[in-house]
């Protein structure tokens, strides 16, 4: 296979072709692309074209921000098992067992505020990491599929984090369907008062985990040996690499991750104990992030951030009149295109062997 | 190879925008001759829905139906809604709307109390209207909520009088979840039953579900079996699962009926070729008359904060008008005790009775 295609140009590439795709459904379908654009871009500069004598206004930006969060978080979940060759599709358990873990601690514990969120955060972080710990370890072990494994997990996680809430957590008795709200001291403070946006420190914690991702793959032994795993595991086991506990490992770091989105999402934005209807779609959007991302710490950031783009300017979109589908349409389009990547560096691979013609002409 | 590409991209994209940009002045043009003609000010009305949109068959579509009833009356008024794509979202779209300044903000059922509530912090001035809630605080938010033990106590007088006349001894109640809200469902329902029979047994299972059909009709069938021949359910989606086994039960020649709640239900209950239903008749819950009312208010200058509560008496809960299986005696007797709700002769409970040898 030509190297010469880099996952990141193939990645931008999808994202034009489903742009491109968004904006001719939109013509097509007699409404106006500009407002389209108009609705993305003032989820990212809080810039209105559409009403240029307002001012800029904030709370769209930090709204897309607040976006990002969880699916960057979720797609840095799916690319770090998935650079071990293992595929995580239990992004959505283990985002429900955090979140829930994350509750118990923030109803249950009594300490000042910075403990107490850190404290939150590392407990749902753990909850992930034992739904990630499952999978993994029968995977390792027994030779279980993953994917089987995950998908079921995602039930019983939304399932046995709705029996424990009932159980053991005070109900809130007005709605009788979520927690009392949490203690002022288990939730994430928002970054700024200057917009209605919930856009909190939640932030700091996916950073962290960003760079950390890129250090632990990049610059570690450890990160060698489970890329390695995931290159060749019969070759990494040969080479007298631990196969067996870096799936486990990668796994349960995964769940973490996961485990953490769900921790950031429910003390920052819910600020009570929820119970789950159904799922959010956090763990299953990391998905996307992770392959348009080509599940490397940058590219996961770039693209989380545009997945969130189409998903809080997908909502804008309704405020100029475009049904919010059309966003969703431009994410299928753009995972789409990611996935038929190989078409597309064989269509790549074309126009280069036509401007080789070319140049050859030029010199004879 | 690069620049062929980038080239062919741009080219595209530049041809897209100039063919839009064309649209757009079209489109402003239009809008700035309607706003020259109707000098009256525009008033914006948003609404905000849950992930099911205003097509849900329920809490969203009835409330966007009101707001459109009240549209279509008054010249002068826009609506527009956003659709939630997931429960984060509550409060970012309510957000939104509240800082494109609409005349009203709109959001239909419980799941929406935090977030309106935050939103009511962020923008005080900002008036809302919120339907099935009422502890939440703010001077400009209108809080809707529903008597809908008096709704619920004339759907039991009519089962009750159909099972007298049929010489049946019971009647069922399937309840979604127990709360303060559900009780009063549970507690219109059994005094209205006694008042017209006594002796009536009811039977009563909580569902602890509202969107479980499987579980509806699992309770259905239990209390059928047990000799119950109407069953009334407050349970949203689980309550499809009861409908759907008594038209089964209807379709097989049993005779069996069941009691539709907050929309008529009546077309939910069809089976065979006849068009024939098993919804004996619906306790309405007009979600719609309080979403009318407020941009109603809106407009002509009246619009109050606090709690709104919609009684018999406001046109908020009811029977159907039309009732096909219900016999003319028991809506002639409907309507009487209608009319005594109404004038205050008999007040209804909001608290159920619970331990009552009655109750199975």
């Amino acid at each position: 296979m030509n190297k010469k295609h880099s996952a990141l140009k193939i990645s931008l590439i999808a994202v034009v072709f489903g742009l491109l795709l968004g904006f001719l459904v939109v013509l097509i379908t007699g409404r106006s692309p500009m407002d389209m654009l108009y609705a993305f871009i003032r989820s990212l500069t809080g810039y209105n074209l559409a009403k240029p004598d307002k001012p800029i206004n904030l709370m769209y930006v930090f709204n897309w921000l607040l976006e990002a969060m969880p699916i960057i978080l979720t797609g840095l979940s799916v690319g770090f098992a998935y650079r071990t060759g293992l595929f995580n599709i239990g992004g959505e358990g283990q985002f429900m067992v955090g979140s829930t873990a994350a509750s118990f601690v923030a109803l249950t514990i009594n300490m000042p505020l910075v403990p107490h969120i850190i404290l939150c955060l590392v407990v749902g972080m753990l909850a992930g990491a034992l739904w990630g710990f499952i999978p993994g370890f029968l995977k390792a072990y027994h030779n279980i599929n993953e994917v089987v494994v995950c998908i079921m997990l995602n039930y019983i996680g939304l399932f046995f984090s709705n029996y424990l809430v009932r159980t053991f957590l005070e109900i809130d008795p007005n709605t009788n369907a979520r927690t009392v709200a949490f203690p002022i001291t288990a939730v994430l403070p928002k970054v700024t008062d200057m917009t209605a946006s919930q856009f909190n420190y939640g932030f700091v914690l996916v950073v962290l985990c960003l760079v950390m991702y890129w250090f632990i793959l990049e610059k570690t032994t450890f990160g060698y040996s489970l890329r390695a795993t995931g290159f060749n595991s019969e070759a990494a086991r040969f080479a007298g690499m631990k196969v067996k506990r870096n799936t486990v490992y990668s796994m349960m770091i995964a769940g973490a991750l996961s485990g953490a989105a769900g921790a950031i999402v429910v003390l920052g934005v819910f600020k009570y104990g929820r119970i789950f209807t159904l799922f959010d779609n956090y763990g299953f959007d990391g998905i996307s992030v992770a392959l348009v991302g080509a599940a490397n710490a940058v590219g996961i950031a770039l693209s989380g951030l545009l997945f969130a783009l189409l998903k809080s300017g997908g909502n804008n979109l309704q405020l100029f009149n475009i049904p919010k589908e059309i966003s969703q349409l431009i994410q299928a389009a753009i995972i789409f295109f990611v996935a038929i990547q190989y078409g597309v560096i064989l269509m790549l691979n074309k126009f280069d062997g036509f401007k080789l013609k070319l140049k050859g002409g030029k010199k004879a | 190879m690069k620049k062929l590409l980038v080239l062919l991209l741009t080219s595209v994209l530049a041809l897209s925008l100039v063919a839009c940009s064309n649209k757009k002045t079209t489109t402003e043009d239009t809008t700035a001759n309607t706003e020259g003609q109707t000098p009256a000010e525009e008033i914006k009305i948003g609404f905000v829905t849950d992930i099911g949109g205003i097509d849900d068959k329920s809490f969203n579509q009835t409330s966007y139906e009101g707001i459109k009833k009240a549209a279509d009356e008054l010249e002068n008024v826009t609506y527009a809604y956003l659709q939630s794509s997931q429960a984060a979202d509550y409060t970012p779209n309510l957000n939104s709307y509240a800082e494109e300044e609409v005349d009203l903000l709109v959001a239909a059922g419980f799941l929406f109390s935090d977030a309106v509530s935050e939103v009511v912090k962020s923008y005080p001035e900002q008036k809302v209207l919120i339907i099935d809630v009422n502890w939440l605080e703010g001077e400009n938010l209108q809080q809707a909520v529903f008597a809908e033990h008096e709704g619920s106590f004339l759907v039991g007088v009519a089962a009750g009088l159909t099972a007298k006349n049929a010489g049946k001894t019971a009647v069922g109640f399937v309840i979604g979840q127990e709360s303060v809200t559900m009780e009063k469902f549970w507690a219109g329902y059994q005094q209205g039953v006694w008042a017209v029979y006594p002796e009536c047994e009811i039977f009563y299972d909580n569902a602890d579900d509202f969107g479980s059909p499987e579980k509806g009709k699992t309770l259905a069938a239990k209390q059928y079996n047990a000799g119950a021949y109407i069953v009334y359910h407050a349970a949203g989606g689980t309550g499809n699962g009861v409908i759907a086994e008594a038209a089964e039960r209807r379709q097989a020649g049993e005779d069996v009926w069941v009691i539709g709640v907050d929309t008529d239900q009546y077309e939910y209950g069809k089976y065979g070729n006849e068009g024939k239903s098993a919804v004996l008749t619906s306790m309405l819950k007009r979600v719609d008359t309080a979403s009318y009312n407020a941009v109603k208010a809106i407009a002509d200058g009246t619009f109050k904060g606090g709690v709104v509560t919609y009684a018999l008496k406001d046109g908020g809960v009811g029977i159907p008008k039309e009732n096909p299986n219900l016999a003319p005696e028991v809506v002639a007797e409907v309507d009487a005790w209608t009319q005594k709700i109404v004038n205050g002769e008999v007040t209804v409970n909001e608290t159920a009775v619970k331990d009552d040898s009655r109750i199975k």
